[in-house]
């Protein structure tokens, strides 16, 4: 049974503020449990291998590619997944900028962009690349998408 | 062309996706499940040329969970698009490393994926066709040996038995021949690229059932919901009207999914399950290269001119590489002849446009159809003819323009409406990239700032009879509904659509309400979504179910306001009379018919309908390439400026340039969207996109982090984009299509800045550092 992978156990994960059971092999992603288990389809699958950033959420508000981590590692940590940004400035901003065209790579730039914004409020330039680099997007040239993230920082600093 | 009321068209609206988008709430075909789906994975070859002697799948039946393990046994035949030369499943022989041998089909992914790792599949290795070049000399090994009788599904499709040519398209206008030898002056030069991927960040997915009723039911990501039926009917023998394609919003296409690959394969998984819904969702491997990718080409461009630098002769051989089956790259293939002089009148043209099997991924359209790969050849072979001649690379340019009167490689005349300014783009690009500062500057020791330029042409090779139809159908609160088919991939087409009824019905835009799927069994037929022409296609159709509501919503008015039809006006949410317009009715009590203070009823619900058909396009002769394969052109300049490193021949790209004559622009937000989108695109793949092959034609670099796209931070500095508005006479108020556009020169210009840069000339594709290296020392020998 073990060997072959097939064995299950029930635990509990904690995201975007509830408690859910969910039902996982030890070898289960926690991209594809958060997705067939939970419905919280906004982290997509790309590569799964941890080159493209489409299935980023946040574990201890950090984010995480949850194509390389496994659901029984995630138990007992808060994860945020987009439906749990629900209206966050961050989105209009993402919005307005134009920087949303097949709106695939958008929730994993947004809980990155999200992320930084409560990290390095500051950040310089090549802070944010180092940062947005884990994403990638193949519509928009990524223009539209460093001006939502710089806005949002500003919109950040100029609070704080 | 329709006069503008100023209500939406022009305007930079936002898209209607975006929020949901932005709030992760928008479902692609992958986010679905039901219990009880069965999954399917491949099992690929490891070979790109190899028979099959046999395939054994016995341990792989011991994985729990499997229900069946297919192989092209199961259905022998050929399917394609163009030319019908490609198993689903591959027979007696594989033609390329990942091409689909069989299907496992379990309860669950991770067992479908484990068996079918466990099929074991005994392979003799053949000798490999690794390039086009290769795969054109006499005597190499057949990649088809049976091409001649292959069954051509359209027309313009010439495959030559015996050889490795899926198609040879030729063109031959004025006399060629004798012309090239009165030129004064003359540059002949190759180039070549290897194939590429379109790599959108959604990888293909798609679920099939199959109904005891006989109704196959097929969710996918698509460009073609129609062609998928038109697929499964012609080869699978399902009657059209039981083929009900889904397609939701898809997560990015660039032409990739434009084509019928997975389908099939999901419905013989199906069949083979009795029916039940099966997924088969592609992972990023084989969405790289067993999923049909990007052509390669090495192409050889001789010009010539006169005394005074007019070109007078062109001729123009193009290899096409399109890997093991010619897909749509036959149809790339004509496509890349057509235009092959790109928006330079060239009285005496001989092409030759050969679509090569090699073994290697299949290719398939590509954002920009065939032109931005024969855009970079033509503009590199422009600047280096304008070396020769010591003219200003913009003014040789000029001099050359094609101009209303003249004749495009086909023979089709060009008038002042059917394509646009040329000279105006050139002369706005040359201003955005300041090019009279000086085309190179030493800026610093070892830094080298320098610009290119480059120019381009697309007309939009569809069907002949490429079509389009709408239906709007009004609630009772005056609000309407559109169904149409044309396909939302990211380029923002629904919101144009929307913005095109907003305007023709003088309505908010808000009261027009979009759905983003498509049913193709409620929406009427749409030819596809590619070739920039779903704003044209779609945008005229939906103006025509927009005439037709409002004949119907004047009629009824007619009746609840007592007067005739030709004294009503439609805007604002009511129709009233012309000549006062205080009075009048609000649509939303005649939206569903009028009623008499009485109770009687007449008229019923407004459904407006409407289409749009191509009109007097024509298939090329076979000999000349005489015919009208396009409406229009559009046309565009774009320029790119570099700075490069003389130590280590890195660069940054700090400018990007587009000037676009697309016709009238519908919405400039999303067409600067399209353009710097497209610019990427174009960039990602001139500067670092190629799929390296072994010398048993093996990728070696079928992942994201190996094949490498440009990411955050490596785009140009600055994207400048402008629009020059020639209306169009045909298009929906004056519009051309745009969507493939930002892509087309980008090649060419990085090439043309690059060159400029390093004062060689780099006429090979990916312009990685170690390319400009290689060719900088071997110039220096
Ligand atoms: S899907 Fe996780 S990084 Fe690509
Ligand atoms: S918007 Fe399509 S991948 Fe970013």
């Amino acid at each position: 049974m073990i060997k072959n992978g097939s064995s299950k156990s029930v635990v509990k994960l904690h995201v975007n503020g509830d408690s859910h059971e969910v039902t996982i092999r030890s070898a289960d992603t926690l991209l594809l449990t958060l997705r067939e288990q939970l419905g919280l389809n906004g982290a997509k699958r790309a590569c799964e291998n941890g080159d493209c950033g489409a299935c980023t959420i946040l574990i201890n508000g950090e984010p995480m590619h949850s194509c390389l981590s496994l659901a029984i590692e995630s138990i007992n940590q808060p994860i945020t997944t987009i439906e749990g940004l629900k209206a966050s400035n961050i989105q209009e901003t993402f919005v307005e900028k134009w920087a949303i065209q097949c709106g695939y790579c958008t929730p994993g730039f947004i809980l990155n962009c999200h992320a930084l914004a409560e990290t390095e409020p500051n950040a310089t330039d090549e802070v944010i690349e180092e940062w947005m680099q884990s994403n990638l997007c193949r519509c928009t040239g990524y223009q539209e998408i460093k001006e939502a993230v710089k806005t949002v920082l500003q919109a950040k600093t100029n609070k704080i | 062309m329709q006069d503008r009321t100023g209500t939406a068209v022009g305007k930079p609206i936002q898209r209607i996706d975006a929020v949901e988008k932005a709030a992760g709430t928008v479902r692609y075909i992958d986010d679905y499940t039901l219990p009880g789906l069965a999954h399917a994975k491949l099992v690929k070859s490891s070979y790109a040329h190899a028979k099959i002697n046999s395939i054994d799948s016995t341990e792989a039946w011991k994985v729990p969970g499997v229900r069946a393990i297919i192989t092209g046994k199961m259905f022998p035949y050929h399917i394609g698009p163009i030319l019908a030369d490609r198993p689903p499943l591959a027979i007696e022989k594989v033609r390329y490393y990942g091409e689909p041998v069989a299907i496992v089909v379990a309860d669950h992914e991770h067992q479908a994926k484990r068996a079918a790792a466990l099929v074991k599949v005994d392979y003799e290795p053949l000798q490999v066709v690794n390039s086009v070049r290769d795969a054109f000399q006499t005597g190499a090994p057949l990649v088809h040996e049976n091409s001649g009788q292959y069954m051509k599904i359209i027309s313009n499709v010439y495959p030559v038995q015996g050889t490795n040519i899926g198609s040879h398209i030729k063109i031959r206008k004025g006399d060629f021949i004798k012309t090239w030898e009165a030129c004064t002056t003359k540059v002949k030069e190759t180039y070549s690229f290897n194939l590429s991927d379109h790599v959108a960040l959604e990888t293909r997915s798609t679920r099939v059932e199959i109904k005891s009723s006989g109704k196959v039911i097929i969710h996918t990501t698509t460009q073609s919901p129609f062609t998928i039926k038109k697929v499964m009917n012609q080869f699978f023998n399902i009657e059209l009207g039981n083929i009900i394609v889904h397609t939701t919003i898809v997560g990015g296409a660039f032409g990739g999914k434009g084509t019928v690959q997975l389908e099939p394969l999901a419905y013989l998984a199906s069949k083979a399950i009795g029916g039940k819904m099966v997924k088969l969702n592609y992972e990023r491997e084989e969405d790289l290269i067993t999923a049909p990718c990007h052509i390669g080409v090495e192409a050889t461009i001789s010009l010539g001119t006169n005394k005074d630098g007019k070109i007078i002769a062109g001729q123009y051989t193009f290899l096409i590489d399109s890997g093991a089956y010619t897909d749509q790259a036959a149809g790339i293939t004509r496509a890349m002849a057509l235009d092959c002089t790109g928006p330079y009148n060239v009285p005496n043209v001989w092409c030759d446009s050969y679509c090569m099997y090699t073994n290697h991924p299949y290719a398939t359209s590509f954002r920009g159809y065939a032109h931005p790969e024969l855009t970079f050849a033509v503009e590199r072979t422009m600047d280096q003819l304008a070396k020769k001649l010591s003219i200003d690379p913009i003014e040789l340019r000029k001099m050359n323009t094609i101009q209303p009167g003249d004749t495009s490689p086909t023979q089709s005349v060009i008038t002042a409406n059917n394509i646009g300014d040329t000279l105006k783009c050139l002369e706005r690009a040359r201003e955005l990239i300041q090019w009279d500062e000086g085309q190179r500057l030493e800026i610093s020791n070892n830094k080298i700032r320098a610009k290119g330029i480059s120019t381009f042409w697309k007309t939009s090779t569809t069907a002949t009879n490429a079509q389009s139809g709408a239906i709007l159908k009004f609630e009772a609160d005056g609000s309407v509904n559109l169904n149409c088919a044309a396909i939302e991939l990211g380029q923002g087409t629904k919101t144009i659509l929307a913005q095109i009824i907003a305007e023709r019905l003088k309505l908010e835009m808000n009261k027009i309400h979009i759905t983003m799927e498509v049913n193709s069994s409620y929406d009427p037929h749409q030819w596809r979504t590619v070739a920039s022409s779903t704003t044209f296609l779609a945008g005229r159709a939906v103006l025509a179910a927009c005439d037709d509501a409002i004949s119907q919503l004047k009629r009824t008015a007619s009746i609840a306001l007592k007067c005739s039809k030709e004294d009503l006006e439609v805007g604002g949410g009511r129709v009233y009379l012309k000549p006062n317009p205080d009075y009048g009715v609000q649509i939303k009590d005649i939206a569903l018919g009028y009623q008499y203070p009485n109770g009687h009823a007449v008229e019923g619900q407004v459904v407006g309908h409407g289409k749009y058909i191509q009109r007097h396009l024509t298939p090329m002769d076979k000999e000349t390439g005489f015919g009208k394969p396009g409406p229009w052109w559009s046309v565009g300049t774009q320029a790119i400026e570099v700075e490069w490193d003389t130590r280590d021949y890195t660069y940054k790209i700090l400018k990007a340039v587009t000037v676009l004559d697309g016709g009238t622009i519908i919405n400039p937000a999303t067409a600067t969207q399209q353009m710097r989108g497209g610019m990427y695109l174009g960039l990602s793949f001139a500067s670092s996109e190629a799929f390296l092959f072994d010398e048993g034609g093996i990728v070696q670099n079928p992942q994201l982090r190996t094949y490498q796209i440009i990411r955050f931070g490596e785009q140009p500095v600055e994207y400048l984009v402008d629009f020059i508005e020639s209306p169009a006479a045909d298009g929906p108020y004056g519009a051309r299509g745009i969507g493939e556009y930002g892509v087309i020169g980008m090649a060419g210009a990085l090439a043309n800045s690059l060159s400029a840069a390093a004062q060689v000339e780099l006429n090979h594709l990916p312009l990685i550092p170690e390319l400009i290296w290689k060719t900088k020392k071997e110039h220096l020998k």
